[in-house]
């Protein structure tokens, strides 16, 4: 059970003068059940890149395969694809379009074929994992806050049953208190269900926090694949290609540098004060 | 009196449910007095829904409040005769870089304040090209901003706010769409207006590390301001910030812990060197 | 799919018409037009294709782009030539089963097609060479004095230069939504006809409310931004007659007398 993408390129307008080499030789193995951050800044392919896990888009050369299947092959159930591997756009709520919050949480498990009383239940369970009350549920969408409108196109694509949910940026826009609902809320979701989670984001701080493995893509490549200690070595690189490691790693250089004894590798708060402690003697 | 002062500013909304009945009041701003002095930063901060937007959009007359008043370099925002002179004066940069960009050349959109003022072309195009320079979006001036950055785009709305010569520049959660470079690159530019122009700056966010350099900063919560003072004043109440549900930079987050377990540190600390340097001594080498 | 539409869209070059003040062109266009009306003989129709072979000559599109564009009206045009060939009443010509071409029909059919090709060809000479911006700019400019009689030219130019400047934006977002939704499973592309208009639903919600969204962040910067309409405003860009636009309208009335002329003695 994984995904893996096998010398995956990808060129937008290939025949045009405009063209764009959005992916260049992506090799990736996604196995089950990880917790994967994608980093990279606007433009560098994350979004290529993801749109290719569920097949929104076909690549121009290179194989992708989900369980060890071609997901490209002629006979391939492509639908059936889309419900395993979930995929939520940045601001989901932009899609919302039904009269209320339970129908549009339907629309996914209808689209599959299930039976009423199936996409009912899922749409009910979906709802609950994102922590949305049941107050809610016949509203409009429309109505609720920008963090609930957000939850509520999450819980869409839940309702599927995916094996992999991917995130593109599923904290735009929002205020520290809607990021942290988000984050935390798929973080429970992650320990529940043990489904693969692939968070693409800006913010190093939150993937620092949350995730076993990095993705850092820069210019249609894949930079660094690695868990995050091991990424933040590379603050300066990631400087050069718009990027940044999280403060924390900026104050633990900059402590070393002047001469404190501290381990430099720290990426979270906790770490960074366990580590300062240590340092000057109190445990 | 400032350039901006409020007193005991109220605004209320009727909400109404779907056949149009009364289903209750909502009061978005509550009893907000403030007073900005001519060539201040001052930042607003506050979650989303805490009446920070809604204070905003009373200093441009988009809105005008329930009770209480506001003044604009001494105009009453609900004289109608004074409402031009006060949207050209207190210029304002929304949210959204897509829904703000009216030309389809970067020049043009800049240029468009100063068309619906009414000043003469020479002029307009002397005042499109300065504040072009000024945001650092010259060279991208025959451009349609389709081709643009979100960074890029909010400079440029920044540009044509400046090109109407406004005395104080609004900006309502200016890079809540923004990645972090478009952010950094945006919270320059502002800065810049303020250092060298000296625009005076009321800068809405949600975003902490954006008011570190503000000369005041106002916390609101539930339409009333629940905190003011220096960054540094507001920084040193980490607590009270994240009962408010707000983010505080990292290095304060942690000076904030180390105090806590201990350490001699002082209040507020906003930067890595400031934390360097108080951690400096309280080790053996 | 719907980005292949090239009909006349504008085409970056450098030339004397390009160059020319947008009211030239779009008053040239419109006598252009009513010219293929006024001749009616085959020196007449010779006359306007020199006139229009002169023009793109000067505007430096190439031929090929241009017709590239008109392939979309191909079926247009066949269409009027069927029409005019088979129910045109007159000497009959030949006659297959109950179909009939007559003389008249044969002359009438080759006609309409002269004219509607040379119409659009010639306004597509217009909307190549100039900006959809100054061409706003330009029918803003000439339809002034409808003002007058409360037509509001202001407002109409301005929605015609917003709704341009929103096109591409709006094009990216429905392609945004459809692919949001298949990811949820939906399908826009089997089924009937009535399955397929269902389908469009989880699209057309969205968007409408997405420009609904943006219409009204919109009017509120354009206020804020001192937007008050039409009066007292001046322009950053005013229209301003150089001499190629004085000769450029010698030209296009030797050319309209010509016709006249023709139209009278040939």
């Amino acid at each position: 059970m994984s995904i893996i993408l096998d010398h995956v390129n990808y060129i937008y307008g290939a025949d045009t003068a405009l063209s764009v080499h959005a992916l260049q030789d992506v090799n990736l193995v996604i196995p089950d059940g990880q917790f994967i951050g994608l980093i990279g800044h606007t433009g560098s392919g994350k979004s290529t890149l993801v749109q290719h896990l569920n097949g929104l888009i076909k690549p121009t050369s290179g194989n992708i395969y989900f369980n060890g299947e071609d997901i490209h092959a002629s006979d391939y159930d492509k639908k059936k694809l889309r419900s395993k591997v979930g995929l939520v756009f940045q601001y989901p709520e932009h899609q919302l379009f039904e009269i209320d919050v339970f129908s549009d949480v339907c629309f996914g498990p209808k689209n599959l074929g299930l039976s009423k009383q199936e996409t009912e239940l899922r749409a009910y369970a979906a709802l609950k994992q994102v922590g949305l009350e049941d107050e809610y549920f016949y509203q409009s969408p429309f109505d609720l806050s920008g963090g609930q409108k957000r939850r509520v196109a999450i819980a869409g694509v839940l309702a599927m049953k995916p094996d992999v949910l991917v995130l593109d940026e599923p904290t735009a826009g929002l205020d520290p208190k809607g990021r942290d609902e988000i984050l935390d809320q798929i973080v429970k979701l992650k320990e529940e269900t043990g489904i693969t989670v692939i968070l693409v984001s800006h913010s190093m701080e939150d993937v620092a926090k949350y995730v076993e493995r990095i993705l850092v893509m820069n210019q249609g490549s894949v930079l660094y694949d690695d868990v995050p200690k091991e990424v933040f070595k590379h603050y300066k690189q990631l400087e050069e290609v718009g990027l940044a490691a999280p403060q924390v790693t900026y104050i633990m250089q900059a402590l070393r540098e002047s001469g404190m004894p501290v381990g430099v590798d720290a990426t979270t708060i906790e770490e960074a004060k366990r580590e300062i402690l240590k340092a000057v003697g109190r445990k | 009196m400032g350039i901006i002062k409020t007193e005991k500013l109220v605004f209320e909304y009727i909400r109404r449910d779907e056949e149009g009945n009364v289903e209750g009041i909502t009061r978005a701003v509550d009893e907000v007095d403030l007073d900005v002095q001519q060539g201040d930063f001052v930042a607003i901060l506050g979650h989303n829904g805490s009446g920070k937007s809604t204070l905003a959009k009373h200093i441009n007359a988009i809105l005008y409040p329930t009770e209480g008043t506001v003044w604009v370099d001494g105009m009453d925002t609900q004289d109608e005769k004074e409402l031009w002179n006060i949207r050209q004066e207190a210029g304002m940069v929304f949210q959204n870089p897509d829904n703000q960009i009216i030309g389809q050349v970067v020049e043009e959109d800049v240029g468009f304040g100063p068309e619906n003022m009414g000043v003469p072309t020479e002029e307009i195009w002397e005042r499109v090209e300065e504040s072009l320079k000024a945001v650092g979006m010259y060279k991208y001036r025959k451009f349609s901003p389709n081709k643009l950055s979100g960074g890029q785009k909010q400079r440029v709305s920044i540009a044509g706010v400046i090109a109407m010569h406004p005395k104080c520049i609004i900006l309502d959660e200016p890079t809540a769409m923004l990645d972090p470079n478009g952010r950094k690159e945006v919270v320059r530019a502002v800065r810049a207006l303020n250092d060298v122009e000296g625009i005076t700056v009321l800068l809405i966010t949600h975003y902490m590390e954006e008011i570190i350099h503000a000369d005041k900063v106002f916390v609101m919560d539930q339409g009333r301001i629940a905190m003011q003072g220096t960054p540094r004043e507001i920084f040193s109440q980490v607590e009270r910030l994240k009962e408010l549900r707000l983010d505080v930079p990292q290095v304060t987050l942690l000076a904030h812990e180390l105090k806590k377990s201990g350490l001699e540190l002082p209040d507020g600390i906003l930067t890595v060197q400031e934390l360097t340097q108080a951690l400096s001594g309280k080790y053996s080498k | 799919m719907i980005r292949d539409i090239t009909l006349g869209q504008y085409y970056q070059t450098d030339s004397v018409i390009h160059k020319l003040d947008p009211r030239v062109k779009l008053v040239a266009t419109i006598c252009f037009i009513i010219s293929l009306f006024v001749v009616k003989s085959w020196v007449g129709y010779v006359a306007a294709a020199v006139f229009l072979a002169f023009m793109i000559r000067l505007s430096n599109v190439p031929f090929k782009y241009m017709v590239k564009g008109m392939r979309a009206i191909v079926f247009i045009l066949l269409l009027t030539v069927v029409f005019n060939l088979f129910l045109t009443p007159g000497e009959p010509l030949v006659s297959v089963w109950k179909l009939t071409i007559t003389r008249e029909g044969l002359q009438l059919a080759v006609m309409m097609a002269v004219r509607l090709s040379f119409l659009i060809v010639g306004s597509s000479v217009m909307t190549l060479t100039t900006t959809p911006n100054s061409l706003t700019d330009g029918m803003e400019k000439l339809m002034k004095p409808l003002g007058l009689f409360k037509v509001p030219v202001h407002e109409v130019a301005m929605m015609m230069s917003i709704a341009l400047r929103f096109i591409p934006i709006l094009l990216e977002e429905t392609d945004k939504i459809m692919k949001a939704q298949i990811a949820r499973g939906a399908d826009f592309e089997s089924g009937n006809l009535i399955k397929k208009a269902k389908a469009m639903v989880p699209l057309l919600v969205p968007l409408f409310i997405s420009a609904f969204r943006r219409a009204n962040d919109l009017a509120m910067a354009m206020e804020a931004r001192c937007y008050r309409g039409g009066e007292n405003r001046t322009k950053m860009k005013p229209l301003k007659y150089a001499g190629r636009d004085r000769v450029a309208y010698g030209v296009l009335l030797a050319y309209f007398a010509l016709c006249i002329v023709i139209r009278i003695y040939l």
